[in-house]
């Protein structure tokens, strides 16, 4: 059995981030990601990021990825283990199992557990919504920029979210014609600054419309036309206001839920809160949720935004360390700046849900 | 209806226009930005004191027009592509339209194309002018384009490869 | 389907290796997944679904959903969205649970 101070699980933003923080206060770690690759769903992000210069703003996300990752496979506190899926965890003995390169099975123990394993993508109900051609928008834009394939030639975008409206830009800069983002809600989820970017493009946005149906190709099985149609303030839909499209790709964006598996396994304390994705864990302040040593960040502690999910990894794990005793002396102010930058963060009107959220969750 | 299809109205972008009399001066900064949200790079991007400093970082950017040169060195900075440098004194029936323009094919200088409106459609025919895609720019570029003069609150896309080829 | 040229990436040309799907020979990349190379070969049906036999694509691309399960050198159940191609690899489409070996 392989041992180590801190256990990071989660190669993404939070979990880089984390690592990283527990290092530089001087703890050992081991990184533990599934990909080949550190940095998460960051290395498909094209765009520039949000926030502040501290949190990277103005730079692409995949450039925040590389640089990341760079810095903790150079660090010599933390042990990377790439490759490498946790496919579960033995809260008796405190073992987390590990399978490695799909071949061997590891055995690691932990004096504290930092999980930053992230989020999946919703599921939408409508007719024949399984027909191959209907993807995750995070899935079209794993296949675009990391592997450099299009999904098809026509899209209808559904969900009017931040990853709606970013993956349908990105769709049009891999030369992928969008035919229309469409949401159930009366009014565009994402920020505005990414709707203005897709409206120039001639993109329509279509707002309080949902699916109907998508219909198959006789031949080939795949997705050949959706229908949309309008619904009214109960988010009933109204017959007679029906829309087909003729697209060979339909793009579910409706939301992300954490992957909270490890969380159930730990036996931590769990609450459905909606605002924050589904079911996410009761925590401190300081990240660590109701069982002693285990630590949360990023969006399995709650669904948000790669900013902010890199500020919750560097307070859990600057927390982690700190509760093993490291404190090379600057604990104080670079905790408090943490909590600092996530106030900033989430003070704004954008950030009303997540305050909401969080309100429920911390003890 | 900003809320409903992305597109500001007249009324949104009111609000955001640079004074009459900056705009008779020579080239000006407009950030299309409307919302409340957490980000700050325009004033971070920003040499000459224009873009003031955030005291929430939530706020929306405010501008001090008469720091503003239109240097341009925002444009490409920030993440929501939201500004634009508007020169009214090009010429005197063109102004120009600095944009941010992430696509391929990249037009060249003295290149005519389609001068697109905020929803994408197709106002007028212009020539470009000016591209700006360095180092600095960062695989943003920054294309400026001549377009008749009362458009100069209306151009703020183009295409590469239209009927203005 | 392949993209040739991007405004923001970059892709490096890697090996290209061949492996059949079905029977048919195709070519793909050496390392991309699976799902990515029949998908540049025009191939978005990876599988039926075993009571309805609904034919069923890939859906999160990440490995967590289980929607593009294939049989791969004759093992089934195959997530092929996260499992990397290799030269001469056998694929084909799985139309009911599989067996484990």
């Amino acid at each position: 059995m392989r041992k180590t101070e801190i256990a990071v699980i989660g190669g993404g933003p939070a979990g880089l981030m984390a690592a990283l923080a527990a290092a530089e206060m001087g703890a050992e770690v081991t990184l533990v990601d599934k990909n080949n690759n550190l940095g998460g769903q960051l290395v498909k992000q094209t765009h520039m990021f949000f926030g502040s210069e501290k949190e990277h703003a103005s730079t692409r996300g995949i450039d925040i990825g590389k640089l990341l990752a760079k810095e903790a496979q150079n660090h010599s506190k933390i042990k990377i283990m790439n490759n490498s899926e946790v496919i579960g965890y033995y809260p008796d003995d405190g073992v987390i199992g590990i399978e490695v390169e799909e071949e061997k099975f590891v055995k690691l123990k932990a004096d504290k557990i930092i999980i930053a394993t992230g989020a999946s993508e919703k599921f939408l109900p409508f007719v024949n919504n399984d027909l191959p051609g209907i993807y995750g928008a995070g899935a079209v834009q794993t296949l675009m920029n990391e592997h450099g394939v299009v999904p098809g030639n026509d899209v209808l975008m559904v969900g009017a979210g931040n990853i709606g409206l970013i993956v349908s830009y990105q769709l049009m800069q891999a030369g992928v014609n969008v035919k229309a983002i469409i949401d159930a809600a009366p009014k565009i989820g994402g920020y505005l600054v990414h709707a203005s970017k897709v409206a120039r493009l001639g993109v329509p946005i279509l707002t309080s419309y949902s699916v109907k149906a998508a219909y198959p190709n006789q031949i080939t099985k795949a997705l050949e036309r959706a229908s949309i149609w309008k619904v009214d303030q109960n988010w009933q839909p109204i017959p007679g206001t029906e829309k087909v499209l003729k697209v060979d790709v339909l793009c579910i964006s409706v939301g992300l839920s954490p992957l909270a598996e490890l969380l159930w396994q730990a036996g931590c304390n769990m609450k459905y809160v909606p605002q924050l994705g589904g079911h996410v864990p009761t925590r401190t302040n300081d990240l660590e949720t109701s069982v002693t040593g285990i630590y949360v960040a990023g969006d399995v502690a709650g669904v948000e935004e790669a900013s902010s999910a890199m500020i919750e990894g560097r307070l859990a794990g600057l927390n982690a360390a700190k509760s093993l005793g490291y404190d090379n002396g600057t604990y104080e102010e670079k905790h408090q700046e943490a909590l600092n930058q996530l106030h900033d963060l989430r003070s704004g009107p954008v950030g009303e849900k997540i305050r909401e959220g969080i309100s429920q969750l911390v003890s | 209806m900003l809320l409903q299809n992305g597109i500001p109205t007249t009324e949104d972008l009111e609000t955001r226009i640079p004074p009459k009399e900056r705009l008779a001066k020579g080239p000006v900064v407009m950030i299309e930005c409307f919302q409340e949200i957490p980000c700050n790079p325009c004033n971070t991007a920003c040499k000459q004191g224009a873009i003031q400093e955030f005291k929430d970082i939530n706020d929306k950017p405010e501008i001090d027009y008469d720091n503003c040169t239109g240097c341009g060195l925002c444009v490409s900075k920030c993440p929501g592509l939201a500004i634009f440098i508007i020169d009214e004194t090009y010429s005197d029936k063109e102004a120009t339209v600095s944009l941010p323009y992430e696509f391929l094919p990249l037009p060249k200088e003295g290149q005519e194309v389609d001068l697109l409106d905020r929803g994408g459609n197709k106002v007028s025919q212009g020539k470009v002018v000016k591209i700006r895609n360095g180092k600095y720019e960062d695989r943003t570029p920054v294309i400026t384009v001549a377009v008749p003069k009362e458009l100069s609150m209306v151009v703020r896309n183009i295409r590469v490869g239209g009927d203005g080829k | 389907m392949r993209i040739e040229q991007h405004p923001i990436l970059t892709f490096e040309k890697k090996k290209e290796v061949e492996f059949t799907f079905d029977g048919k020979k195709m070519k793909g990349y050496e390392g991309e997944p699976i799902a990515s190379a029949l998908h540049a070969n025009g191939v978005m049906v990876l599988s039926y679904s075993k009571n309805s036999h609904r034919a069923r694509g890939f859906y999160c691309a990440i490995g967590n959903c289980s929607s593009c399960l294939m049989t791969v050198n004759g093992e089934p159940n195959v997530r092929v969205c996260t499992e990397k191609l290799r030269e001469g690899m056998v694929v084909e489409t799985q139309r009911d649970r599989g067996d484990l070996k």
